[in-house]
């Protein structure tokens, strides 16, 4: 890892001085466009780090392999550069080894990165250790694990401050007081002793922003700061960002999967993939001239609330070359649908016509506009409009043909024992959820992260027992049967869950985690017949016939997916739920997944419950939606009702939330964003649970639950004031 | 918190009336007698009218449901009745040989906790190299000797070496410390090194899965010094579930410390568990169980705390 070796002099002239450019930074939050790709100014001061032929190489049992093969950029003071990739480019990689953080089986083979202008890689151990966290803070990805269970937040923020500045205990306190405020973390006096498991992911994370800005770093580095959140904390947490990285001139370097997120934040892109920087330039440039086909298919995956409804989620097919077994010429080529026989060249950067750096050896029939990302197959429509007027919450028990699921008044209530001491609240998780699926169809449930859209799923799986109400499966009350009678009910409703990882057995074959629900059911007879039936499932979801003998941690977080997919297919169902099925998967593969769902509902006539808390995404799958907030459904109606004439305040927020096409347009308008947490489920607000977090609450908001009601045919709305 | 500890108090009586109930029972199914074991064990024969007599004395001819309820009664009174052997009461039995007991637990505890801490934080850090896997061999070693023979080794050993006898009778702290220290350590180290074997295997797995943990990144990624993050991030982390294991363990070793005991020639409870047994004694037996019983109950609760002492999680529910 880092040689042993004495510190550099520091080069006179690019000492850190206490002014910057990036104060010029405050007004617009833009650099002015430069010529040159890799903005290379003619003042070398203002270079913060400078990576030079960077190699990261990973021992594996066999040999070493490259993880990245030779990357070069620039990041200025007060710049914010968005690195983004799919899983397995090398962007987290890189950032490890700039911080020195790589883990024991990793090694810079090559290259130099200079902050401030020494050389990183030849500081002993204790040299970097007093960089990091003091000139260089990193926020990393998954907030929830990533503090100290046993800590108080305060001595966590504390920490770096009493070891590299060396502040005494009321210095530290008070300061971190300071930081929790400039992260917003409200009423901070009364939360600086509490532990993390007592936050939110979202006040978590900003609690990881406190931590890296504590000692006021010239450079941060967040790795995919927000892809464990919600869509509408993430927008929260980025424009936190890049508040602070404008008011405290800090260089940021955001690194994260999806494209669409950078629109609104990032001055420059790199773009990343199978270890090499494939096209690098100004945000604009790359979002409206894109030179490589790789940066044009990301950024025609992102799932956006503009274009045709109906079609297919244009999508990148295949997966990101094995390190162990990398193409040669352009690594993007075997995915590529514009390859030619020139793409198994080896590929350069080469400067392009509108002042970025592209890989790709198409970058002058780019240029001319003469290829481009084909269109999705016409004719692969994904959802059928359905006539939206007979269904509804009031709806049910119509004369019209029976619908596959109901719920009717759905009602959870948990009995929670608080702490050791055991005193003992009620939470209710759903309240009064009515809704109503027909075969063929999809219906989109939408909300945060504690909505209880999940418990809502459980409900419906009979993997919980409401409290109260009534579910019906094909007319049938399933609601209190017993664990006999429902299995056959079983048969017919599967369900994806989110987390491909967790949701698949370690020690099963991919063959056994599929056969399994055929045998448990009884419906193949002998080993030869459910290896058949196996194969053909993952033949049906894209995967090769060979993962049958293969473990799931051999294959990735999209196959994984896909598995979970086809173990839900081997019964032959008429409803999948799908909890939250692609949140966890990079932008590129969530598209392939998506499309594969519309697919097989086409082709088997599938219900399915989708979950989600991105509105954009839901919005290719379904053919009505249904937006959830604390236990309740706030706004229902088909999609053309929610999306063309969102009523609801919170409706509106979420849709706020997503990213849109044009970073310069995004730029412009400053975002309405919501505000704060979800309330406690403890303790819901009076009247509408809403009212702490909209715009539009008034005093009258407090004195009444509002009740869905109709705005136009098929379409409720739970608000009082619209 | 009043309600949590009234309803673990409440808990505790119910477990020890369960034990008290079922303990009666067991020992009265067991075989001998130990009216005729006491006065016919050295081969003299005693008429039926003396046995029965002494019967009565003792009060076994009651029926047995009144024996029961006597007892119980005895139990909520705190009186534990009387040695059927020595007609001493059983409390008075158990008080003389407990202190010493307690002190080999308490001992042994401390002294396993000093040699595990180390061993497993060590053994985790360095895992793989050489300095693991010798620790990894000590501790299989700890756990397959048998504590007999480890303890019969090291008397033997004592007494070539140092000519050095344990005493036969008791000694007291206040008249000669050194001698009692001495009559303890060598039992104490004894139990100790398998304890120890025991919990620093357990803290090197949970230390290994605590340094793989997100937030040890993070402290890294403060800057902190390597010794920082084992101490104040990783290892207070790691302690959790080793917590659990040593308060167990300690509860089990008073009742456990019975072939200890035996091997250094030490007056307590253990060997008068033994004694009793032999002597069919149900009514020392009997308490000697009742106390069994309660300290383990008292040992988990007091473990429940402390765990959520260390641990801010179970304190709070969000």
């Amino acid at each position: 890892m880092l040689m042993r070796r004495e510190l550099l002099p520091e080069s006179s002239h690019l000492q850190s001085s206490g002014t910057h450019t990036g104060t010029a930074l405050a007004e617009e939050g833009r650099r002015p466009a430069v010529s040159h790709w890799n903005t290379v100014t003619a003042d070398p001061g203002d270079c913060l780090l400078k990576v030079e032929g960077l190699r990261v190489s990973f021992r594996t049992a066999a040999r070493e392999v490259d993880i990245i093969d030779g990357l070069d950029f620039e990041l200025r003071r007060g710049e914010v550069v968005a690195v983004v990739g799919e899983s397995g480019s090398g962007k987290s990689v890189s950032a490890l080894a700039i911080m020195g953080l790589l883990p024991p089986f990793a090694r810079v083979s090559a290259g130099r990165v200079l902050f401030q202008g020494r050389n990183l890689l030849e500081l002993d151990a204790a040299g970097m250790r007093r960089l990091r966290g003091k000139d260089i803070g990193m926020v990393f990805q998954d907030p929830m694990s990533a503090l100290n269970p046993v800590l108080t937040i305060g001595e966590q923020i504390a920490e770096p401050l009493r070891l590299h500045l060396g502040m005494s205990h009321q210095q530290a306190r008070a300061r971190v007081l300071e930081l929790l405020n400039m992260v917003g973390i409200a009423d901070a006096e009364s939360r600086i002793d509490l532990y993390p498991h007592e936050f939110s992911g979202g006040m978590r994370q900003r609690v990881m922003i406190a931590i890296a800005l504590a000692c006021q770093p010239s450079l941060l580095i967040a790795d995919e700061p927000t892809t464990a959140l919600d869509v509408t904390i993430q927008a929260q947490i980025l424009e936190l960002l890049k508040n602070l990285a404008d008011r405290l001139g800090i260089a940021l370097m955001l690194i994260t999967h999806n494209l669409g997120v950078v629109e609104r934040y990032a001055d420059r892109v790199l773009v990343m993939y199978g270890g090499q920087l494939v096209e690098q330039g100004l945000a604009d440039t790359l979002f409206h001239h894109p030179r490589h086909m790789y940066t044009l298919g990301l950024l025609r995956c992102v799932p956006r609330l503009e274009g045709d409804i109906r079609g297919k989620l244009a999508e990148i097919p295949g997966l990101p070359p094995d390190p162990r077994e990398m193409p040669p010429g352009c690594r993007f080529a075997p995915r590529c649908p514009q390859r030619i026989d020139v793409c198994r060249n080896e590929a350069r950067l080469v400067a392009t016509d509108v002042g970025s750096a592209s890989r790709c050896h198409r970058v002058t029939d780019l240029a001319a506009g003469s290829i481009g990302w084909p269109e999705p197959a016409p004719g692969a429509s994904l959802i059928e409009n359905v006539p939206a007027s007979t269904h509804g919450p009031a709806a049910v028990g119509s004369p019209a043909a029976m619908p596959l699921l109901e719920a009717r008044d759905l009602t959870r209530v948990f009995n929670v024992k608080q702490g050791m001491w055991g005193k003992r609240r009620q939470v209710t998780a759903v309240r009064q959820v009515n809704f109503s699926l027909d075969r063929g169809e999809t219906l989109g449930v939408v909300g945060e992260s504690g909505c209880g859209k999940s418990t809502l799923a459980r409900m419906v799986l009979r993997l919980d027992r409401p409290s109260a109400g009534q579910i019906l499966f094909g007319g049938h009350d399933i609601t209190n049967l017993g664990h006999r009678l429902l299995r056959p009910v079983r048969r017919r409703m599967q369900v994806v869950f989110q987390d491909p990882a967790a949701s698949l057995n370690p020690r099963m074959t991919i063959g056994q985690i599929i056969g399994e629900p055929m045998r448990v059911h009884g419906l193949v007879r002998g080993d030869a017949e459910e290896q058949e039936r196996v194969i053909d499932l993952l033949r049906q979801v894209g995967l090769r016939a060979e993962l049958y003998g293969r473990y799931s941690h051999q294959i990735s977080g999209g196959q994984r997916q896909r598995v979970g997919i086809a173990r839900a297919l081997a019964l032959d169902p008429s409803l999948i739920v799908c909890d939250e099925a692609v949140s966890a998967l990079d932008v590129s593969v969530q598209a392939q997944v998506v499309n594969l769902l519309a697919d097989l509902q086409q082709q088997r006539g599938l219900a399915y419950l989708f979950i989600a808390h991105d509105l954009a995404l839901v919005r290719r799958i379904s053919n009505r939606v249904m937006v959830m907030y604390l236990g309740r459904v706030v706004e229902y109606g088909s999609r053309e009702h929610i999306y063309a004439q969102p009523t609801h305040p919170y409706t509106r927020l979420l849709l706020e939330a997503v990213p849109g096409t044009d970073p310069r347009e995004e730029r412009k308008r400053a975002p309405i964003l919501i505000q704060g947490d979800l309330p406690s489920p403890f303790a819901p607000p009076d009247g509408c649970a809403f009212r702490t977090r909209c715009p539009r609450a008034t005093a009258d908001c407090a004195r009444a639950v509002p009740q869905l009601r109709e705005v136009t045919s098929g379409h409720y709305v739970a608000c009082d004031r619209v | 918190m009043t309600g949590y500890l009234l309803r673990k108090f409440f808990q505790f009586l119910l477990t020890l009336l369960g034990v008290a109930v079922l303990i009666f029972f067991i020992v009265r199914v067991l075989p001998g007698d130990i009216v005729a074991l006491k006065l016919q064990g050295d081969g003299v024969t005693v008429s039926a009218d003396v046995l029965a007599a002494e019967k009565a004395r003792l009060g076994l001819d009651k029926p047995m449901l009144q024996q029961l309820l006597d007892w119980l009664w005895g139990l909520v009174n705190l009186d534990l009745g009387r040695s059927l052997w020595t007609e001493r009461p059983v409390t008075q039995e158990i008080a003389e040989r407990l202190p010493l007991s307690v002190e080999l637990a308490v001992l042994s505890t401390i002294l396993a906790v000093v040699f595990a801490l180390p061993l497993g934080i060590v053994a985790a850090l360095t895992r793989g190299t050489v300095v693991d896997q010798g620790i990894r061999l000590s501790t299989v070693a700890g756990l397959s000797i048998p504590g007999f023979w480890l303890g019969l080794l090291v008397q033997t050993f004592l007494l070539k070496t140092f000519g050095w006898l344990p005493s036969l009778s008791g000694v007291s702290w206040t008249l000669d410390p050194v001698g009692r220290f001495a009559m303890l350590i060598f039992p104490a180290l004894v139990v100790a090194w398998r304890m120890s074997a025991m919990l620093a295997r357990m803290l090197r797995s949970s230390m290994l899965e605590v340094l793989q943990e997100d937030y040890i990144r993070t402290a890294r990624a403060k800057g902190v010094r390597p010794r920082v993050v084992v101490t104040h991030h990783a290892a207070r982390n790691a302690l959790l579930p080793t917590v659990t294991l040593v308060g167990l363990e300690f509860a089990f070793l008073l009742g456990g410390l019975t072939v200890t005991e035996q091997v250094f020639n030490l007056n307590g409870v253990g060997r008068l568990l033994v004694q009793a047994v032999t002597q069919n004694d149900f009514m020392l037996i009997q308490g000697l169980v009742m106390l069994f019983a309660a300290t383990f109950v008292v040992v988990s609760f007091v473990i429940d705390l402390v765990y959520g002492a260390l641990d801010p999680r179970i304190r709070t529910v969000r």
